[in-house]
C-alpha cells in the first residue's frame, strides 16, 4: 500500500523555488506548519493573499480568546485535534461591524450569546465558523490550522520572515 | 465563471460538426477558421496558415477541462501551439499566441468566438473523439487508452461537471459528502487516509450554521485529477481543492494570481513565462508548502504519488477589468 504523506508541526519536509531565470519572491513560497510553529499560539499570520482574501496559519494550543466576524469564515486542521466552541451572538454588529472584513477578537470572558455548538476536528478536517457568531479554538496538544478569511486587523504579515527569498 | 458577459464585439459563431470518416469512423469539426480532425493516434488541427499536431490523449485530457471548466481563467494552453483565451462571455481560439518563434514569424492565429458557440463544438469533439472505456479526467493507469478507430461513446464521463459547493461541502442543501454508496469509492492511491468524520453537536436551530466534514475523506474518494472544485466560499474566495496525478493535462496561463496549499506528498511545477513560454522556475511543493502562481506565467504540475492539492482562486468578477487597465497586481505581496 502507498503511504500518503501528510505534514505535521513535528514533520515536515519544505520544498521550495528553484528558479531559472526569476526572482523566488515571486512565488511568496512557504510552509504552514513552519509559520504555525514558530508563532505564538493563536497569532494568525498570513500566508496567502489574493486582493483582500488571505489564508492564515495557525497555531492551536491551549484556549484561545473568542472572535466573531462580519462574514463566514472556514478553519482547516491541518494537524493535531482542535475544539470549536460557537455562541450566537444577539448584537455582532457591535464588534465586527456589518460589511467589516477579517476576525474581531472580543473582549476577555465568556460572551453573552445563545450556544450554537461544539465542533471537534482533526486533521483533514473543515469546520464553519459562521458569520455573526462568537467562536474559539482549544487544543490540548499543539495543532495547526488554515482559515480561509478576509485580511482584518487580527492577521499579521510577516512575509519577510515566512517566506523562500533566495535561490534554494 | 460568474463574470458579466461584455458587450458584443463582432465574435463569430459559426462552427459545424463534420460528416465522419469512413476509415476511422471519427466525425470532424469547424470553429471559424479552425479545422479538427483525428485519427487512431493524433488530433490535426488547421488554421488559415498553418497546422498542428498533436497526441490525441493529451489533446482529449486537455480539452476535457476547457469544457468542464467552462474555460476556466485567463489561459488555457493545450501544449505550447493550441488553446483558448476566456475573456468571459467570448473566448479567443488560438495558435502560436503565445510561442515566442510563431509570434516573431508573425505566424500565430487566433480568432474570438461566442463562448456558447465554441463550447458547444468542443463538446461535440469531446464526445465523438473520446471511445467507451477511456476517461480523460481519469489517471492513465485507472483507465483504458485513448488510441485506434471509433469504438462507441463514454458520454457519461465527458459530461462531468465540476462541483461547487455555495458555502461549504456537507451542509444541508449543499454539496454531499462522497462515499462508497454515492459511487466514489477511497483511491487506491489513499487507502490509508483516514475517513473518520468530525464530531458536530449542534443545538436546536443551529443546524445549518454548525457545521463540518472531512476534506482529507473527501479527497480521497475524488475518481478525477487535476479538476479543483469548490469546497468553501468567502464572498469570492474559494477553495477548490483537488486530487493530483500524473501531469496537469494544460498548461494555465491565469488571468490574475492563484494560490497552491499543497495538503498531501508532492508535486513538482513547472513554470514558464505566459507571453513567450520560456521556463522561469521550477517549483516544488510538499504537504503544508504554500505558494502563489504570479498572473504573468502558465504552469504545470506533475505528480507520480496520488496527491491532495488546495487551489484558492479569487473569482471576483472585477479582476478582468482590472488586469485590463493594468491595475490588478502580477505577484500579490511585496517584500
Ligand atoms: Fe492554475
Amino acid at each position: 500500500m502507498l503511504t500518503t504523506r501528510f505534514g505535521s508541526l513535528q514533520d515536515f519536509q519544505k520544498g521550495g523555488v528553484e528558479p531559472i531565470d526569476d526572482d523566488p519572491k515571486n512565488y511568496v513560497f512557504s510552509n504552514l506548519f513552519e509559520v504555525a510553529g514558530r508563532a505564538a499560539p493563536y497569532a494568525r499570520t498570513a500566508i496567502a493573499k489574493n486582493f483582500q482574501y488571505v489564508i492564515e496559519a495557525v497555531r492551536a494550543e491551549g484556549t484561545s480568546g473568542w472572535y466573531t466576524c462580519a462574514h463566514d469564515e472556514f478553519a482547516l486542521c491541518m494537524d493535531g485535534e482542535v475544539e470549536v466552541h460557537l455562541i450566537k451572538l444577539s448584537r455582532p454588529e457591535d464588534i465586527a461591524e456589518v460589511g467589516s472584513e477579517g476576525a474581531r477578537r472580543l473582549a476577555d470572558g465568556m460572551p453573552e450569546g445563545r450556544k450554537m455548538g461544539r465542533v471537534i476536528i482533526r486533521r483533514g478536517h473543515m469546520a464553519l465558523l459562521p458569520k455573526g457568531s462568537a467562536y474559539r479554538f482549544q487544543a490540548a496538544h499543539p495543532s495547526a490550522l488554515a482559515i480561509q478569511t478576509l485580511d482584518g486587523p487580527e492577521t499579521l504579515h510577516r512575509w519577510a520572515d515566512i517566506c523562500q527569498t533566495t535561490a534554494s | 465563471m460568474s463574470s458579466p458577459v461584455p458587450a458584443p464585439t463582432g465574435a463569430r459563431s459559426d462552427v459545424e460538426v463534420l460528416a465522419s470518416s469512413n476509415d476511422t469512423g471519427y466525425r470532424s469539426f469547424r470553429a471559424g477558421g479552425f479545422h479538427f480532425q483525428r485519427d487512431a493516434y493524433f488530433a490535426r488541427v488547421e488554421w488559415p496558415g498553418g497546422r498542428h499536431v498533436m497526441q490525441i490523449d493529451v489533446f482529449l485530457r486537455a480539452i476535457m477541462r476547457d469544457v468542464s471548466w467552462g474555460f476556466f481563467y485567463g489561459v488555457v494552453n493545450f501544449d505550447g501551439v493550441l488553446g483558448t483565451i476566456n475573456h468571459y462571455g467570448e473566448v479567443t481560439l488560438f495558435a502560436g499566441r503565445f510561442n515566442e518563434a510563431y509570434r516573431d514569424a508573425g505566424r500565430d492565429h487566433e480568432e474570438r468566438f461566442q463562448s456558447p458557440a465554441l463550447m458547444a463544438i468542443f463538446k461535440e469533439m469531446l464526445n465523438d473523439w473520446t471511445n467507451e472505456g477511456y476517461d480523460p479526467f481519469a489517471a492513465p493507469m485507472e483507465t483504458g487508452v485513448a488510441w485506434g478507430h471509433k469504438n462507441g461513446f463514454n458520454t457519461a464521463a465527458v459530461e462531468r461537471q465540476r462541483v461547487t459547493a455555495t458555502r461549504m461541502v456537507s451542509l444541508p442543501d449543499d454539496t454531499p459528502l462522497r462515499t462508497d454508496a454515492s459511487g466514489y469509492p477511497v483511491n487506491r492511491h489513499f487507502a490509508d487516509v483516514p475517513q473518520d468524520e468530525p464530531n458536530v453537536e449542534v443545538e436546536p436551530g443551529f443546524e445549518a450554521e454548525v457545521g463540518a466534514f472531512n476534506l482529507f475523506a473527501y479527497l480521497s474518494r475524488s475518481d478525477v485529477t487535476w479538476n479543483p472544485s469548490v469546497c468553501s466560499v468567502v464572498g469570492e474566495s474559494l477553495f477548490c481543492p483537488t486530487s493530483e496525478e500524473f501531469v496537469l493535462p494544460i498548461e494555465h496561463g491565469n488571468d490574475r494570481v492563484e494560490w497552491f496549499l499543497q495538503l498531501s506528498d508532492e508535486i513538482t511545477w513547472d513554470v514558464k513565462d505566459k507571453e513567450t513560454g520560456k521556463p522561469r522556475a521550477r517549483v516544488i511543493a510538499r504537504a503544508g508548502d504554500m505558494c502563489c502562481m504570479p498572473a504573468d506565467i502558465r504552469h504545470q504540475g506533475y505528480s507520480t504519488k496520488r496527491s491532495m492539492l488546495l487551489v484558492w482562486e479569487n473569482a471576483s468578477a472585477t479582476i478582468p477589468d482590472l488586469i485590463a487597465r493594468g491595475e490588478a497586481p502580477v505577484v500579490p505581496v511585496k517584500f
